[in-house]
């Protein structure tokens, strides 16, 4: 299973007036360490099937949303928890940095 | 089970080395660590790799030098090694859960961006503050980038902004810069560079994001605020040496010691034990010298082991 894809057009709806938690990578084709992120994204999303919906968004194609939350660096990951972010993180922090991040938020940590 | 050659690192050094050591059929086993492939995947595109008339950016060559090596029969782990023990054999080295063990041990752990430790950096990086301006730089579309720092990835960084930015200054904390001639001569010709000499970043200002930096001119002492919407840090590299310390002998900067000796020139204080690339290099530093460092040292290995 690979990471649900969000745009412009289905972030509000997806993720500010989704429930639950979903986790959401920021990233861009020309960025090398989004390039290391992008097969543990795809992996997290099948590990936490249920828990957490893990997506992405592509910078260059949805300037509006990642405009709208102020994303200056990729890969970004924030994680939002009823439409509400709750936890946000800049660079690529290896699989346990993200677990880690996912961890939290569910109160496993 | 007892290996016969793990390599830690996973840069030009240590792919390298993992390429001629799949070749010698040691089957290496790298701990890539948790961000693979260096600091090549925060570059654009790389000039200066021989065989490259066009360039080559620098993520897909350590994506195509991993695959290299696996193709030859390397082992790749992507976990970061936490602890070594070099003083008995076979050597141990930690990475996640496991203990991995091996006769030979190829250290090519590079060197990591230092941060400044101004107040503000910490608190707003991701948020202005930044250290891969190749990555970030579109973000800064008509707005005001400063780079810390004077070397080569300074510089690259500068001009990588140039292409988005309205305004580029380069923070230099000396009078002259230690980048290459070439991309010197870009950043003078550039119109949208200017470049503060003498000059030190002191703290990073903002709410949300970064909105102004404060810098103090070495020189005369003067302290100014100036309104900034990033900060690309590009102060230089430390080797990462933290685990190795009272193991292999260091030199004052931290960087390992090898023989530099013929005809085992990559060869720690520690029989077995070999370095290459940034971790050794505090001069050359670059992605064609690690890499050549990384093939001596696979040989130094083939022949430590063949001789055991």
């Amino acid at each position: 299973m690979t990471a649900v894809i969000f745009s412009d057009k289905d972030f509000e709806e997806k993720v500010v007036k989704g429930k639950g938690v979903v986790m959401v990578d920021f990233y861009a084709d020309w960025c090398g360490p989004c390039k290391l992120a992008a097969p543990i994204i795809d992996e997290l999303s099948e590990e936490y099937k249920g828990k957490v919906v893990v997506g992405k968004m592509d910078v260059d194609a949805n300037q509006q949303t990642t405009g709208k939350f102020g994303i200056m660096s990729i890969p970004t990951v924030v994680v939002f928890k009823d439409g509400k972010e709750v936890e946000r993180m800049s660079g690529f922090a290896g699989k346990e940095g993200y677990v880690k991040l996912i961890k939290k938020v569910l109160g496993e940590a | 089970m007892v290996r016969k050659l793990i390599i830690i690192g996973s840069g030009p050094a240590g792919y390298t080395a993992a390429v001629y050591a799949a070749r010698a059929e040691l089957k290496p086993l790298v701990l890539a660590g948790e961000k693979s492939g260096g600091q090549l995947m925060n570059t654009g595109a790389v000039e200066n790799w021989p065989g490259t008339k066009e360039g080559v950016m620098g993520p897909e060559l350590m994506i195509e030098m991993r695959q290299q090596a696996v193709k030859f029969g390397a082992e790749m782990v992507d976990k970061q090694v936490t602890k070594v023990d070099l003083s008995q054999r076979p050597f141990k080295v930690w990475a996640g859960e496991e203990i991995y063990e091996a006769e030979a041990v190829i250290v090519a752990t590079g060197a990591e961006s230092v941060m400044s430790g101004v107040p503000g950096e910490k608190e707003l990086l991701g948020r202005g503050v930044a250290t891969c301006a190749v990555c970030d730089a579109p973000f800064y579309r008509d707005k005001v980038a400063y780079v810390i720092g004077g070397g080569d990835a300074a510089v690259e960084d500068a001009l990588a902004l140039t292409k988005h930015a309205k305004e580029v200054y380069l923070v230099h904390r000396r009078d002259e810069l230690r980048a290459s001639k070439i991309m010197v001569k870009r950043v003078k010709e550039n119109e949208k560079i200017k470049i503060l000499w003498n000059t030190e970043l002191k703290e990073v200002l903002g709410k949300d994001k970064v909105e102004k930096i404060k810098v103090r001119d070495n020189q005369s002492g003067e302290e100014k605020e100036l309104v900034a919407d990033g900060v690309f840090l590009a102060i230089g590299h430390k080797p990462a040496t933290e685990m190795f310390k009272n193991q292999l002998t260091l030199d004052e900067k931290g960087y390992i010691k090898i023989s530099m000796e013929y005809p085992i020139v990559t060869q720690t204080n520690i029989q077995g034990v070999f370095a290459a690339g940034d971790v050794v290099d505090y001069r050359y530093k670059q992605a064609v010298t690690a890499a050549g460092m990384g093939c001596q040292a696979a040989l130094d290995a083939e022949k430590y082991l063949e001789q055991q």
